[in-house]
């Protein structure tokens, strides 16, 4: 009785609204490819994540204030008067470092397995989009709190587009609203972070997973799983029911549907990060000074200056490039740059060949000595400023951008394993 | 639906006048949303000029005055200090001052209008920074020049005229305000020599 009200409500929906296709197309007859590994946790937390993000944010602007003269004591009021209002803001805050967290390893996964190369440059290309629009969501929402630091750093990442020339100073003035950050500046990162910068995460994402399912995912072998055609013998098809938009055009080998098998995998990938997510939130909600910094623990100053600034830990990487070039204009050049080559990488990569399991051995050594860089750059970027620092600093931002050039050569003739047919297994 | 023949000239050039009319609506619409993110007007009237009292700030003295949320750095140099400025010229990147970062009044060698008193911004020219006052302990930081400032951000360095030593992340030398003296003792920041 029940069972058949539902199936004539879908049926009336369905004949309305595609939902049921929708449901197969994307979830219940996905073609998957059946070996994915625990890298493949990171896009589905990375949307986990962003649910966090948006209701709790959701949640804190219910008592927050966005003024000068009221952010910071809205803030206390939070923590220390609303019910559960510490917890709120405490899953916002560690969602904020934890989102870069699962970011980044989704980056490093794409790197390893070639997942930006041809087919897949759009879906990089929006990938990269979204990681530059929640940089900018994650700065602004870190005025929000009015503290010191909030203050300074976005005075220092302010006064970058004064290095534009002739018309930096204006632009700075333009972005401020003002002479110095103030409350006018404030209330327009509250409203960018709020609402113009989610509503574009968002839609991001949603296209980010459709230009995934047309080309559809790869795999740590790199090895497609949509062959041509009437190329694979019938009795090698996956026994799997997948799609009619995928298999009137392909025939599907080594597949799993995403919805049960990828959807039951990722909650176990749920459950082990929430554990390690809730013991920070919890246990170390200022991550030991890298998730919350010391000085935004006493409000906006414009007259004093922490006496080191430094970025959340997530921006470490690009702030190090910013400040080892003794020059403004070519610091934020290179910054950027930073962040524009990454954009560029399907381009950079003239190789044919997909997962670093069958690349060369350059390959492998150039991918470890990047990895290394990145972290070594984000490390120094919460460090004051040393001699020894910049000096290991600048080689590597070499290591860095070197990643790409090499990667330009070696890539062209590249000896590479032979890859098989087909995923093992 | 008539049966005349379609005239695709027409069409294309009805098509692209569309087109234009619509941009120039886009652009006229964008201007109040790119409008409203100037100053506002009490921003501006937040940032009108400030007078200090600087008779009696002491030799080497540094004051800090608050204009337009900035802090302004007043020092009343001492007659060593000035001495000191020309010592190390060799070590700065623009010891002539000649990038525009003071009033034209004030491009001279200890950038000021009265030698004694030294006007400068607060606020490193790298990436905003409050520099720290090292009045003695200078040598630390750079040998052989006695008193300077440092920014504790990046590690910025600039002398008594709030010039910038070389390899230092700060471009420029700290600027200078638009600034006068109506009278003997008061220093009015925020309007330049000669202006009202």
């Amino acid at each position: 009785m029940l069972v058949k009200l539902f199936t004539d409500f879908m049926g009336w929906i369905d004949k309305r609204l595609p939902v049921t296709d929708a449901w197969n197309k994307h979830l219940a007859q996905y073609p998957a490819p059946k070996n994915f590994n625990f890298w493949y946790f990171f896009g589905s937390l990375a949307m986990l994540v962003l649910v966090n993000q948006i209701v709790t944010g959701i949640w804190l602007t219910m008592n927050y204030e966005p003024s000068g003269e009221g952010a910071f004591a809205s803030i206390e009021y939070i923590m220390r008067d609303v019910d559960y209002g510490w917890l709120l803001r405490y899953m916002h805050s560690t969602g904020a470092s934890a989102f870069f967290i699962v970011v980044y390893m989704h980056m490093m996964r794409g790197l390893m397995y070639g997942s930006y190369q041809k087919p897949r440059e759009l879906l990089w290309i929006f990938g990269m989009l979204i990681f530059l629009v929640l940089m900018a969501e994650a700065f602004m929402g870190y005025l929000l709190p009015w503290g010191n630091m909030s203050y300074w750093g976005a005075q220092v990442i302010i006064s970058l587009f004064g290095a534009v020339p002739i018309i930096g100073d204006d632009l700075t003035l333009w972005i401020r609203g003002d002479y110095v950050i103030s409350g006018a500046t404030l209330n327009r990162f509250f409203a960018l972070h709020v609402i113009a910068l989610p509503l574009v995460l968002v839609i991001l994402v949603f296209l980010h997973i459709l230009a995934l399912h047309e080309v559809g995912s790869n795999n740590p072998e790199g090895i497609d799983v949509k062959k041509p055609k009437g190329s694979i013998k019938p009795e090698e098809l996956s026994k799997f029911k997948f799609h009619k938009q995928y298999t009137d055009k392909y025939d599907i080998v080594d597949a799993i549907p995403f919805h049960p098998y990828y959807s039951v995998k990722d909650i176990m990938g749920v459950a082990g990060f929430l554990i390690v997510f809730c013991w920070v939130m919890f246990f170390a909600p200022e991550g030991g000074g890298y998730f919350m910094e010391a000085p935004n623990f006493e409000p906006a100053n414009g007259l004093k200056t922490p006496e080191h600034i430094a970025p959340v830990w997530y921006f470490g990487p690009f702030y190090t490039i910013l400040r080892i070039i003794p020059d403004k204009l070519l610091g934020a050049i290179c910054m950027f740059s930073a962040i524009i080559v990454l954009f560029l990488l399907p381009w950079f990569d003239r190789g044919v060949v997909k997962s670093m399991k069958y690349r060369s051995t350059a390959h492998l050594v150039n991918l470890i000595q990047f990895a290394i860089c990145f972290v070594v750059l984000g490390v120094l970027g919460t460090l004051p400023a040393t001699p020894v620092y910049n000096l290991i600093g600048t080689v590597a931002t070499f290591g860095y951008f070197g990643f790409f050039v090499a990667l330009w050569f070696y890539s062209k003739n590249e000896k590479t394993k032979p890859v098989p047919e087909r995923i093992s297994g | 639906m008539s049966n005349a023949p379609v005239n695709n000239g027409r069409r294309r050039f009805l098509t692209a006048a569309t087109a234009v009319v619509g941009g120039v609506g886009v652009a006229g619409v964008a201007v109040p949303f790119i409008g409203s993110w100037n100053p506002s007007a009490r921003a501006k009237a937040a940032g009108a000029p400030v007078e200090v009292n600087v008779g009696k700030i002491q030799p080497g003295q540094l004051i800090r005055a608050a204009w337009r949320g900035k802090p302004v750095y007043v020092v009343r140099r001492s007659d060593k200090m000035l001495a000191d400025l020309a010592k190390h010229t060799d070590q700065l990147k623009d010891p002539e001052s000649l990038e525009e970062q003071q009033p034209v009044y004030a491009t001279n060698a200890h950038r000021s209008i009265k030698p004694e008193f030294m006007v400068a911004l607060g606020v490193c020219t790298h990436l905003g920074c409050a520099p720290t006052y090292h009045k003695g302990d200078f040598g630390e930081k750079v040998e052989g020049v006695v008193n300077g400032f440092y920014c504790p951000c990046h590690g910025s360095m600039f002398d008594m005229a709030g010039r910038v030593f070389q390899s230092v992340p700060a471009p420029l030398n700290l600027v200078v305000p638009e600034h006068s003296f109506p009278t003997a003792d008061t220093l009015l920041i925020g309007v330049g020599q000669g202006e009202v």
